[in-house]
């Protein structure tokens, strides 16, 4: 049995590699998002019968329950899942993982594990992140062009703030990124042929991971909302 | 020693092993041979363990390897070293690391020890200054010692070689040949090599198994291969025209 020091130092290097080597992609990502959700709000809500500070409830509402943890998770999926995939597709028909059960490492806890634990922790922190992010580029969007003012941009995100929409997000996100992980693993660990399947592994990994986030999105929606 | 035991497999219903009885003595090079697409590799897979025979069973110094525990079977693991075809380094780690990979994993042997050891092992496989060099800035030769290295590294009383010489020229694969020869006898350890490379035959194998369509047909040392009287054996032997035009000449 290989020791847990051993598990605990591989975990960090995952997260690392799924988590610290996403913060780009989800800091671009999601401020955009914020700033687009903000301009498109804006736009469909022109009325003198509606208050401006609704605008921002709503990208705080869309962003907490859907936007970060959904779709980042389809980001997360694109990024990080094509990676664990390939990463144990090449390891598969380049005969390392072989390699490790000859030396009776059990290969599937040595390789799969750490990378599922790894998403487990850091993916609910990178939708936290990504929370943030997307209400702070929709506020710079509605400072800057002047859709709305900074006193009713804030005044929306607080207003009627309903706390269970944050513990839903991270349900989810605990959800997707074990799913993600887990998918991506299985593909990538039973590929079989050489470097045209390893392609096939990779994008199997990223179109099932999406379904298995759009079905599990409506599943626990319906169960916890 | 390794005994192989009534071996057979089949996948999808195609047998691809037949009944293979054989047995590999320690402190000698143990060559399993024919042509590609015989079960060489398959047979060399269910010794190891990395696929489990339909019907027979592999024992290790008298230990069932094949229905032993799960326990059992890691502690035997253990003991074994396999260079793989391809060298089968872990991308991800320089040359040190690789080495250092199973004394990090099976031991709790302190740093400088298992850095020794590495050194030790590399220069033995005769690399040096490689350490901090990524697999993929090395040569295939070069890989393939350095597999070597990794498989020798935790003391394996077993060393299983598949195809060491695919891919390397003849100068090469005679260096190659003569580390497992020396490794071998040097630690007294048991070393089963796959190969369908005469040279290797000719220069290491101390006992010979022919595989052919799945099947055990001759075994025997490289001094008494040329006298088998096996028409399959010999069509694989003088399969290349040189050899064929030296047994005309001989005879």
């Amino acid at each position: 049995m290989e020791s847990f020091g051993t598990y605990v130092k591989l975990t960090v290097d995952e997260s690392i590699k799924v988590g610290y080597n996403s913060i780009l992609i989800f800091v671009i990502v999601s401020s955009f998002m914020g700033a687009v959700t903000t301009l498109q709000t804006a736009y469909n809500l022109i009325s003198p019968f509606i208050p401006s500070y609704v605008i921002s409830l709503v990208v705080r509402d869309m962003t907490i329950l859907e936007l970060a943890p959904t779709i980042m998770a389809i980001v997360y999926a694109g990024k990080v899942g094509s990676n664990i995939a390939g990463e144990l597709g090449t390891m598969r028909i380049t005969e390392q993982i072989d390699a490790l059960e000859v030396m009776g490492i059990n290969a599937t806890s040595y390789l799969v594990l750490p990378k599922i634990i790894a998403s487990l922790i850091m993916y609910p922190l990178l939708v936290i992140l990504a929370g943030y992010l997307s209400l702070l580029g929709g506020y710079l969007t509605a400072v800057l062009t002047g859709v709305m003012t900074e006193y009713d941009y804030i005044y929306g995100i607080r207003y009627d703030f309903v706390e269970f929409n944050v513990k839903f997000a991270l349900i989810k996100a605990f959800t997707f990124g074990f799913l993600i992980a887990a998918i991506s693993a299985y593909k990538g660990f039973y590929t079989k042929g050489g470097a045209l399947e390893v392609g096939q592994s990779s994008t199997a990994a990223v179109t099932n991971s999406c379904i298995a986030i759009l079905v599990a999105d409506f599943l626990l929606a319906k169960l916890l909302l | 020693m390794i005994e192989v035991n009534h071996i057979s497999k089949s996948f999808d219903g195609k047998q691809v092993l037949f009944d293979i009885n054989c047995q590999f003595k320690k402190g000698q090079t143990n060559l399993i041979i024919g042509a590609s697409g015989t079960g060489k590799s398959v047979l060399l897979k269910c010794i190891v363990g990395l696929l489990q025979p339909d019907e027979g069973y592999v024992a290790y110094d008298g230990r069932d390897f094949t229905n032993g525990n799960r326990n059992s079977r890691i502690n035997i693991r253990r003991k074994i070293g396999m260079l793989f075809q391809g060298g089968a380094l872990f991308d991800s780690k320089n040359i040190e690391e690789n080495v250092m990979f199973p004394l990090n994993i099976l031991t709790k042997m302190p740093l400088g020890e298992k850095l020794d050891r590495v050194n030790f092992c590399l220069q033995r496989v005769e690399l040096e200054n490689v350490n901090k060099k990524m697999p993929s800035e090395l040569s295939g030769g070069m890989r393939k010692r350095v597999g070597i290295a990794r498989a020798i590294a935790n003391s394996s009383q077993y060393l299983f070689c598949d195809e060491p010489n695919s891919g390397l020229d003849p100068q090469t694969s005679i260096t190659i040949d003569n580390l497992i020869r020396e490794i071998t006898v040097e630690y007294d350890i048991t070393t089963v090599v796959v190969t369908h490379d005469m040279n290797s035959v000719m220069e290491i194998g101390d006992y010979v198994a022919f595989i052919h369509v799945g099947k055990l047909l001759w075994e025997g040392s490289n001094d008494q291969i040329t006298d088998s009287n096996v028409k399959e054996l010999e069509d694989f032997i003088f399969a290349n025209k040189l050899m064929r035009k030296i047994r005309k000449k001989v005879s």
